[in-house]
């Protein structure tokens, strides 16, 4: 693996290995709980939470740890936080808490986490892996947040509960149901498709000007 | 038996665990090119979620009570070890049934699918009877959705689609409109 500065470790889970966006890690919960903002930032903050502290345990204990037994450890260390984070999102936002309901718990299995303890934070020192911890966590918040706020503005034409439209919006309900989740998340995906795919043909065109002949789609099969 | 009876419909189509509950994404997505391997992955669900829901009963009946902040580590570690010794009696039993299922069940013993169903069980109170048709239901629905999927991918998969949708954006469109077909089941009944 090419190594990497600190600052890079942060960046890079922000945007350009997006968890949600670009890995589609951790898929669950960024369908499941998006459709208002309030709960995609209880969402995102818990998230973020559990994958900074099992980072900091896992890379603090990396050397103590047994390789056979690694993901079991890596799983029990990731439920510890969750449970903590259920009982505080009880104490502290009990509505939101009911809201989210079994998904705070289904943090433990979302696979995103494990995946950065497994990548990173077992192979490197807690400074860099707090580093990376954030940025992954910082970039589920992102993508939490980005489609948390599509589907509330069309579903419900309010952002936080405060309505944007007058009387005369008719809400766009299917947005807030569980089909404008996947709907929601495909549209994103194909316009980040599209975005790369423009990216990708201004930067040949830029390297031959004048046009090269690329083979057809039929003549490549 | 009605009452039973309810709870498998209930869990299969009306609320159905992928497409109405956004649980066992991972492979919804991530095994669903195949229809074969998809229905394999289906029946392996299914054989988790028994197991899962037998699980579940013991331990809320008879541990939980006594420490109820434990429930969640000691549903993932009872569950992943379980599944993980009848994985190889069958290997040493069937064979055959472990090359059909095998390689599946360590994948989706801690999928999101199977815990949810266990905190399911537990939040609604199911007993050992109300459990199995329960996860009998879940994983049928499981397996209904992964089938259809796979089919709708399979029959696709030679159109030409404009570039940008070659990546996983189309087949989050098709969940899309089949979590929308699956809404008419809404109307069914009410509990």
């Amino acid at each position: 693996m090419r190594e990497t500065t600190p600052s890079q470790d942060l960046v890079r889970g922000i945007w350009k290995e997006n968890p949600v966006l670009v890995q589609l890690l951790g898929l669950c919960p960024t369908l499941a709980v998006t459709n208002t903002v309030a709960n995609s930032i209880a969402m995102g903050l818990a998230t973020f939470f559990v994958l900074v502290g099992s980072s900091l345990l896992v890379s603090t204990f990396k050397k103590v740890i047994p390789h056979e037994v690694r993901i079991s450890a890596y799983i029990l260390i990731i439920a510890t936080f969750v449970t903590i984070a259920d009982l505080v999102l009880a104490a502290v936002v009990p509505v939101i808490h009911k809201e989210l309901g079994a998904f705070i718990a289904l943090i433990v299995v979302n696979c995103m986490i494990l995946g950065r303890q497994e990548a990173f934070a077992s192979k490197h020192p807690v400074g860099r892996s707090l580093l990376d911890a954030a940025g992954a966590g910082a970039g589920f918040m992102i993508a939490l947040l980005m489609m948390g706020t599509f589907r509330e503005i069309l579903g419900n034409g309010s952002v936080l509960g405060v309505a944007l439209f007058g009387d005369h919006f008719e809400p766009w309900v299917i947005f807030i149901l569980p089909p404008g989740g996947f709907l929601t998340l495909g549209f994103l995906l194909l316009a980040l498709g599209w975005w790369k795919e423009r990216k990708s043909e201004s930067a040949r065109i830029r390297q031959w000007p004048h046009g090269v002949a690329t083979p057809s789609r039929e003549e490549v099969a | 038996m009605g009452e039973l009876f309810w709870i498998l419909i209930s869990a299969m189509l009306i609320n159905n665990f992928t497409l109405s509950l956004f649980l066992g994404l991972c492979p919804f997505l991530g095994v669903s090119a195949r229809v074969g391997t998809a229905l394999r992955m289906g029946m392996a669900n299914i054989f988790v979620l028994v197991i899962t829901s037998l699980c579940a009963w013991f331990l809320n009946s008879f541990i939980l009570p006594h420490a109820p902040y434990l429930r969640l580590i000691s549903f993932i570690v009872v569950i992943a070890s379980l599944v993980q010794i009848v994985e190889m009696a069958i290997k040493k039993i069937s064979p055959t049934l472990f090359r059909e299922l095998g390689i599946f069940l360590p994948l989706i013993t801690t999928n999101c699918a199977i815990l949810g169903f266990a905190i399911f069980q537990t939040n609604r109170g199911y007993g050992l009877l109300e459990g199995l048709f329960f996860a009998l239901g879940a994983g049928l629905g499981l397996t209904l959705a992964l089938v259809l999927m796979a089919s709708i991918r399979e029959s696709s998969e030679l159109s030409s689609v404009p570039a940008a949708a070659r990546n996983m954006g189309l087949v989050l469109i098709i969940a899309g409109s089949l979590s929308l077909a699956f809404m008419g089941f809404a109307g069914l009944f009410s509990a």
